[in-house]
């Protein structure tokens, strides 16, 4: 499945579309599975595709963070455009996920 | 934020549309496509469709998840009931789930009931933050009701964030 990469120690994940509850029970059971079987530290969330998200996407990203940052792990995303960078703001997430272009 | 609307001002109604779906989160892109179209003819801003499709897809998502416990039974039904009057829109998204005990508590922000589902609890966070108002009631084992009110064509965000 292309959505999901391991490069080094990072797990690369191109969110789709529509970022709702119903997509994010697989996008999360899956990122753990490449987090448990490919030992990542780390996980990029790529935005670039993404055009709606609502909180289930916090989800996604505060529970992706749990697992990895006990083995001091980092979260970013990249691509984020305005509406997703304040969501991700108005939830607090900017001191936890390292926000990039 | 549970406040009570004086209607004797209000104008009057100018369309309404009244939808009934099952209870599975299939169905949350479902209504946020729906009141996306309800709108559409009152020339929302990119801005505020984003903001009406967060908040509605907030409200349906409790609504399966936490209302109705995600069972998939197909007798669960999520009520969405939209009112335009004028360039308000009012959209009310009703379950006869299981309801909550304490709707304050609920309403906190990160307070989630399911820590276990990976759940945020910025959901009413979000609603709040993207409509103008929110009005919400629940009864232990009858059921929740989320009523939630936006003026289309204003947009207080755009300019302030860019």
């Amino acid at each position: 499945m292309d959505e999901f990469k391991v490069i080094d120690n990072y797990l690369m994940i191109r969110l789709p579309d529509e970022i709702d509850h119903h997509k994010s029970v697989d996008i999360s059971s899956k990122a753990d599975r490449y987090i448990l079987s490919k030992q990542v530290g780390n996980v990029v969330f790529d935005f670039e595709r993404t055009t709606f998200m609502d909180s289930s996407g916090i989800g996604i990203i505060l529970g992706r963070y749990k697992k990895i940052s006990c083995f001091g792990g980092k979260v970013y995303a990249v691509n984020a455009d305005n509406r997703i960078r304040r969501i991700l703001m108005m939830s607090g997430l900017q001191n936890i996920v390292e926000i990039m272009d | 934020m549970i406040e009570i609307i004086d209607r004797t001002d209000t104008a009057a109604v100018t369309n309404r549309m009244k939808l009934e779906f099952a209870a599975i989160s299939d169905n949350e892109s479902f209504a946020r496509m729906a009141v996306t179209a309800f709108i559409t003819p009152l020339n929302p801003t990119l801005e505020e469709l984003s903001d009406v499709k967060t908040a509605v897809s907030e409200a349906v998502t409790n609504a399966i998840i936490h209302g109705y416990e995600n069972r998939g039974d197909m007798n669960d039904i999520v009520m969405m009931d939209c009112v335009l009057r004028g360039d308000v829109l009012e959209v009310e998204i009703i379950d006869q789930g299981v309801g909550m005990e304490n709707v304050k508590l609920a309403m906190e922000p990160l307070y989630t009931s399911r820590p276990e589902l990976d759940r945020s609890g910025m959901g009413f966070s979000f609603m709040e933050a993207f409509m103008d108002q929110l009005e919400v009631h629940s009864d232990v084992d009858c059921g929740t009701s989320v009523k939630m009110y936006k003026k289309i064509g204003t947009s207080p965000w755009v300019g302030s964030e860019d």
